[in-house]
């Protein structure tokens, strides 16, 4: 395997302290190491350019079952912009829902090597794994969906921590899941009947539980099995005009709980998309609409155990899904445009809608400005991500537009005065204006690639250069000392990096996509003790309940994970 | 204005795809130049030159460019797609995509066309002396953003799915017009002179359909309203206003709500 | 004493049973019996095992008659003809398995191929309705466990989803509907007195062809508005009472199959059962499904969606992958003479497609790539008889709700069958070579 030697560069690694030092960074045998370790590597001149860990993306929407209806259902969202098949890349299309191929070389043009697939229903967890698979250069996890899942609504009713524990265990096994996903906790079962859950203390019909026992339940779960990654939630109300405070409510369920992991996590909870979860106010109208990003974001800072990821709006013509479906009907009757629903037995649902974020209007601007709030008011950046909750608030692509905006006041002010109709008043409603802050590189590395590995238990692997973590290193056409002067630098450079190393393989040169990399999918194998009543209720239901046999429900490693990377967990003690 | 003449000097063997034959991008080009330009056969990369002999050359912009195809071009597809300005003639029969997405400038074709003429068109005159095809400044496959601006006028008789997700605009059909007509209409205005089949109409939400003939079978979500005198197109007559799609979603405008008309002249 | 392999995934239709048994012989070699299959399913089964079945290649040869050829002469030709021609058409992908489509969508890839599956003759209508105003839908258990009203429109399960009732819609016995059939109120809309009408609490005999009047009429009935005295030979009285049943269940289903995907219309039927689902939303919980035929139609349309991102009609000559049916669609393709060349796999044009396009493809180079001898494989120039898929080897397969199900194989094929995928990595190689010659 060759070795590499990135010479010359500004290194950002806030785990390592370096901030814009020149340090010569060495890559020896796929892992990070010392740069006298190397002998014989090859040189790569960063002379100018910006050398950080690859990205890590907490939270996307890039594979899977509502992903692919994104896809096929929005044929618009392909016209005239394919890409044909080049040397090794195959032919690319779609921009707010890209096929597997554009997603993939689209994620190393920004230099990340890791994304965490949001949502993954378990009885599609097959479909989400072919579309992993098929995604080249990248490593992927998935997290399944359990906050509206019958075995956990059933056992959390009764605090039966043990038994959702072990279910959580089996499912994982099952569907080559990561960790814990809960979408609107209560909501999406309620919506199996056209209803919701609007508040923590909303009671879901039938079931007789709520979103707070869910949540707290699925903490706790969590924690009990010592999972890499921490409970990771999209509550309640999202989008709705005055949630901040459902958010704080939720948030408030993580007092109390402390991490019990060995992964270096060192929260309980992930919000995530929090931009959608800080409204004021009871109505979209520039009357009554508010943001409550600090608020909320000032409860984060007053606590140790939650992290989030930002969600920012990006003004583009989009495609909105989610596990969320009693939201998405609610959306598609504010834009009148075409609804995909899909509720699934026993398990969660979803919808997709498209949706245009447009600048011409109040609500769309207040949007914008509060998505770049939640990342301006962290205190702490290692706990705040940021996302485009890529495609519901922006497509993928947007993430170095995102960076602009956050690194510079300027970029924001030109947004405010030029492009949104309403700045004026989105100054007055929102906190945007009064923000000076701008992210550093060295804060970015953080929001980026330290930060979300660490919350996902991945610490050990990403986000650093530190000596024997994973060789995945990008090296941007930025230079910190000279393009300051100019925000569309920041935009150019982190969407076309210069190299990309993955996994000690070079994967970008000189911002052609040169190898289709060793793709991993990554999963976690927790050990519980032998539960029969769990066993018997996970028989019992696929006899009676489940339209596939317990025999055809496993997602089989062969096939569909050709080369997958198990994180094994122990919680027989 | 400068001219460019395009004569076809043999007949595709499978089907000549030819966005190129626009007033914008001959702007600027000489014969040698627009003789060069890129065509498809299949996956085989053709040039203009291949198919048509050049004469003249593009103005300066497409606004000052005129192009004619002398001949039949019944097997060449997407002719004066995206054009926003200038003026396209066709003298013969053409294929599909006539006019797609275009913005601006006049397009007549003195002959018959196929499908998709005027898909998503914006602006600009497409006019027709002849018959056209299906999806007739329809929308995308997918798309709710239909026919949004300008002008298309057809002497002859056109296809199914004329204006589906129409937003704006006009579409004229001197002669019959096949089923769907305006469906999921939101704006703009349909004029059939001739007779229509049935789906006129269908999933209306907004807009306004004229049928000079008759409608084999209406749609059950129209009412009667009234009759009215009304000059429509330079002709003069009574017509009965419809209004519907009952069983379809309406915006409301000042407290009172909006729907589809169908105007049918007695 | 048989050997019982249980699980087993019926390739047959969309409705993808997962719950056959099959017995086989000491040996493992021979399928003796299929339990719990309907007698289609269990025939699909049984055929394989024919005596006189097909295991080589063979070249149609000039006066007619067949000569068999070696599976590389085979992936030779068919690489040759693809690479060849100006604008393939690569058709069919819909009774394979989801890993051959992707070998299928790369050799499409190289040859800047036409591609299409059977949703072109079959729902791809569904298809475009979707694209047009989306689909609230759900599984076939939440409909299992929930569904109080079911109402079939233009389909005929008693016959061609025969198990769909007993296992998904009317019979099971639920989380919410105990009581099995008696939970459920059925309606069947069709102008024919078919089977499944025979068994429906209500039969709406409507006139032909007029389905997009009547459920345009259901939805103005279910905003309480003023209808016509009779709508498609109903009479308003009907509609008002199938609209007001359809609101005031807990949870309305709707399926639809070839009777309103292929009449006049086409996807504008679908569209407006789609908006009459919607409209059901606003007052109860609907979805809507639909029936697809073919057991792994829909993983075709899954696999270009991820791929390409259109779910059947691609275009890929230009290199980068465009759609629209109308222009981008088998039977247009063929009947235009916009193709020079046909490939088909997994499904059986001619006997499907109008008799027009059929007289295309036997004026065309033609490959068939199938187990069986079909009025396809008859026309072509060469036929490659390979394993069935489901029996012989494994492989994902999407089920009418999209829910992903992987085969199993029961037994071995013929010896040295290859299977489609076999088949077509070797076409894959040779287009390579013959790429990198030129």
């Amino acid at each position: 395997m060759t070795d590499y030697l990135i010479k010359n560069g500004f290194v950002y690694d806030p785990i390592l302290g370096i901030n814009g030092d020149k340090v010569d960074v060495a890559i020896k045998d796929g892992k990070m190491a010392d740069a006298g370790d190397v002998t014989n590597p090859t040189i790569i001149d960063a002379t100018g350019m910006t050398v950080m860990a690859a990205g890590v993306d907490v939270h996307a929407h890039v594979a899977g079952p509502k992903v692919n209806t994104g896809r096929n259902f929005r044929p618009e969202d392909k016209l005239f912009n394919g890409t044909a098949g080049s040397g090794i890349k195959r032919m690319e299309g779609g921009f707010s829902v890209p096929t597997v191929f554009r997603t993939a070389y689209l994620y190393a043009r920004m230099g990340f090597g890791f994304s965490m697939e949001a949502a993954m229903p378990p009885l599609y967890a097959r479909h989400t794994h072919e579309e992993i698979r098929d995604t080249p250069i990248i490593d992927q996890g998935a997290l399944p969906v359990f906050g509206n899942n019958w075995f956990v609504l059933e056992y959390l009713k009764e605090n039966e921590i043990e038994n959702t524990a072990a279910y959580i265990a089996w499912l994982l096994n099952q569907t080559k899941g990561y960790g814990i996903k809960c979408v609107n906790p209560g909501g999406t079962e309620s919506w199996g009947w056209g209803l919701n859950c609007e508040t923590v203390d909303d009671v879901v019909p039938y079931f007789d539980v709520t979103p707070r026992q869910i949540v707290s339940g699925l903490i706790e779960a969590n924690e009990y099995l010592g999972l890499p990654h921490c409970m990771h939630v999209h509550g309640n109300g999202l989008g709705e005009p005055g949630n901040y405070e459902i958010t704080l409510d939720t948030l408030k369920i993580a007092e109390g709980f402390k991490p019990q992991n060995d992964f270096g996590r060192d929260v309980v909870l992930h919000n995530t998309h929090l931009q959608f979860h800080c409204y004021g106010g009871e109505s979209y109208s520039s009357k009554f609409f508010e943001s409550k990003s600090k608020e909320v974001v000032d409860y984060i800072n007053s606590v140790d155990n939650i992290s989030y990821d930002l969600g920012v709006v990006t003004l583009d013509e989009t495609t909105t899904m989610t596990a969320d479906g009693p939201f998405e009907h609610h959306l598609s009757h504010m834009n009148n445009l075409k609804w995909a629903n899909t509720d699934v037995e026993l398990e969660t649902g979803s919808g997709v809608v498209p949706f245009i974020y447009n600048p011409k209007t109040f609500i769309a601007g207040a949007q914008w400005a509060v998505g770049l709030e939640c990342g301006l008011f962290i205190k702490d950046p290692m706990r705040a991500y940021i996302t485009t909750d890529a495609p519901n608030a922006g497509p993928l692509c947007r993430y170095p537009r995102v960076y602009k905006w956050l690194m510079s006041a300027k970029a924001r002010d030109d947004m405010l005065d030029n492009t949104l109709k309403y700045g004026d008043r989105i100054r007055e409603r929102c906190y945007i204006g009064e923000l000076d802050r701008e992210i550093s590189l060295y804060e970015l590395a953080m929001m980026t690639r330290a930060g979300p590995a660490k919350t996902l238990g991945l610490g050990h692997m990403f986000g650093s250069l530190k000596p024997g973590l994973e060789g995945d290193v990008a090296v941007y056409p930025y230079n910190p000392e000279t393009d300051t002067d100019d925000p569309e630098k920041i935009e150019y450079a982190f969407g076309n990096a210069a190299y990309l190393i993955k996994g000690g393989k070079l994967i970008v040169k000189e911002g052609e996509i040169v190898d289709m990399g060793n793709k991993r999918t990554f999963w976690v194998n927790a050990t519980v003790n032998d539960n029969p009543m769990v066993e018997r209720d996970i028989s019992e239901k696929f006899r009676r309940y489940y339209t596939v046999t317990q025999n055809n429900y496993a997602v089989e490693g062969h096939h569909y994970v050709p080369n997958p990377y198990v994180i094994e967990v122990d919680a027989t003690k | 204005m400068a001219k460019v003449i395009l004569t076809p000097t043999q007949t595709p063997t499978l089907f000549l795809e030819a966005e190129n034959i626009t007033p914008d991008v001959f702007a600027g080009k000489n014969a040698a130049e627009i003789a060069a330009l890129h065509g498809f056969v299949g996956k085989t990369t053709v040039t203009l030159g291949d198919y048509f002999t050049v004469e003249g050359a593009g103005g300066q912009t497409a606004a000052d460019t005129t192009v004619v195809i002398n001949g039949d071009v019944s097997r060449v597809k997407y002719i004066g797609m995206k054009m926003s300005a200038g003026e396209l003639i066709v003298n013969g029969n053409a294929d599909m995509y006539v006019g797609g997405w275009m913005t601006g400038g006049r397009l007549t074709v003195n002959g018959d066309i196929e499908a998709f003429a005027g898909l998503g068109m914006t602006g600009g005159e497409l006019i027709v002396n002849g018959n056209a095809g299906n999806y007739l400044g329809a929308a995308y496959r997918g798309d709710w953003r239909g026919m949004q601006g300008g002008e298309i006028r057809v002497s002859g008789n056109a296809g199914s799915d004329v204006g589906t997700f129409m937003r704006g605009g006009t579409i004229v059909v001197g002669g019959n017009i096949d089923v769907h007509v305006g469906t999921h209409m939101e704006g703009g205005t349909i004029i059939v002179k001739g007779d229509a089949k049935s789906r006129v109409g269908g999933q209306m939400v907004k807009g306004t359909i004229y049928v000079y003939g008759d409608i084999d079978v209406m749609m059950p979500g129209f009412q009667y309203r009234n009759d009215a005198d009304l000059e429509v197109d330079g002709d003069n007559g009574r017509f009965a206003l419809y209004e519907g799609d009952m069983g379809e979603r309406h915006p409301k405008r000042k407290g009172e709500v909006i729907y589809g008309q169908l105007y049918m002249k007695y | 004493m048989a050997k019982i392999v249980t699980d087993v995934v019926c390739p047959f239709c969309g409705t993808l049973c997962d719950d056959l048994e099959v017995a086989l012989s000491d040996d493992g070699e021979e399928i003796l019996e299929v339990y719990n299959a309907c007698a289609i399913g269990a025939a699909k089964f049984l055929h394989s095992q024919a005596k006189d079945r097909l295991t080589r290649p063979r070249m149609k040869q000039e006066d007619g008659s067949w000569k068999e050829v070696t599976y590389d002469e085979a992936a030779d030709y068919t690489a040759n003809l693809l690479v060849d021609a100006k604008k393939p058409l690569m058709y069919g992908w819909s009774s394979t398995n989801c890993t051959a489509q992707s070998t299928g969508s790369e050799i499409g890839e190289e040859v800047g191929a036409c591609m299409d599956n059977t949703a072109t003759v079959c729902h791809g209508s569904t298809l475009i309705a979707v694209q047009d105003v989306g689909v609230p839908s759900a599984t076939l258990g939440e409909i299992a466990n929930r569904a109080d009203r079911v109402v079939f429109w233009g389909c005929n399960p008693a016959h061609a989803h025969p198990r769909h009732m007993s296992r998904y819609s009317i019979y099971p016995r639920g989380f919410f509907t105990g009581k099995g059939s008696k939970s459920r109120k059925m309606i069947v809309v069709d102008p024919r007195n078919t089977d499944t009408a025979k068994m429906a609490d209500v039969h709406v005999q409507l006139e032909q062809g007029r389905d997009y009047e009547l459920l345009s009429a259901i939805r103005v009935a279910i905003r309480g508005e003023k209808l016509p005295d009779v709508v498609a030979g109903i009479p308003k009285e009907q509609i008002y009472e199938i609209a007001d049943t359809l609101k005031s269940g807990r949870f309305t289903a709707i399926f639809f199959g070839m009777g309103v995907t292929h009449s006049l219309g086409k996807n504008h039927n679908i569209d407006i059962a789609i908006m009459v689902t919607r409209d059901l939303n606003d007052y109860t919980k609907a979805a809507i499904v639909a029936m697809r035929g073919h057991y792994n139609v829909t993983g075709s349309g899954q696999v270009w969606g991820w791929e390409f991102g259109f779910p059947f009609c691609l275009d890929l000559t230009r290199g980068f992958a465009r759609y629209n049916p109308g222009d981008s669609s088998s039977n247009d393709l063929l009947i235009r003479d916009e193709v020079d060349a046909v490939f088909v796999l997994g499904s059986d044009p001619g006997a499907h497609f109008p008799v027009g396009s059929v007289k295309k493809i036997a004026k065309l180079p033609s490959v068939c790539i199938d187990p069986h001898i079909t009025p396809t494989s008859a026309v072509s120039k060469l036929h490659v008889p390979v394993a069935f898929v489901g029996v012989e080897v494994g492989g994902c397969a999407y089920r009418m709700d999209n829910v992903p199900i992987e085969t199993r194989k029961v037994v071995e094929p013929p010896e040295g069958m290859l299977t489609d995928d076999e088949f077509l990595q070797l076409v894959l190689t040779r287009v390579r070579e013959l790429k990198g010659a030129a």
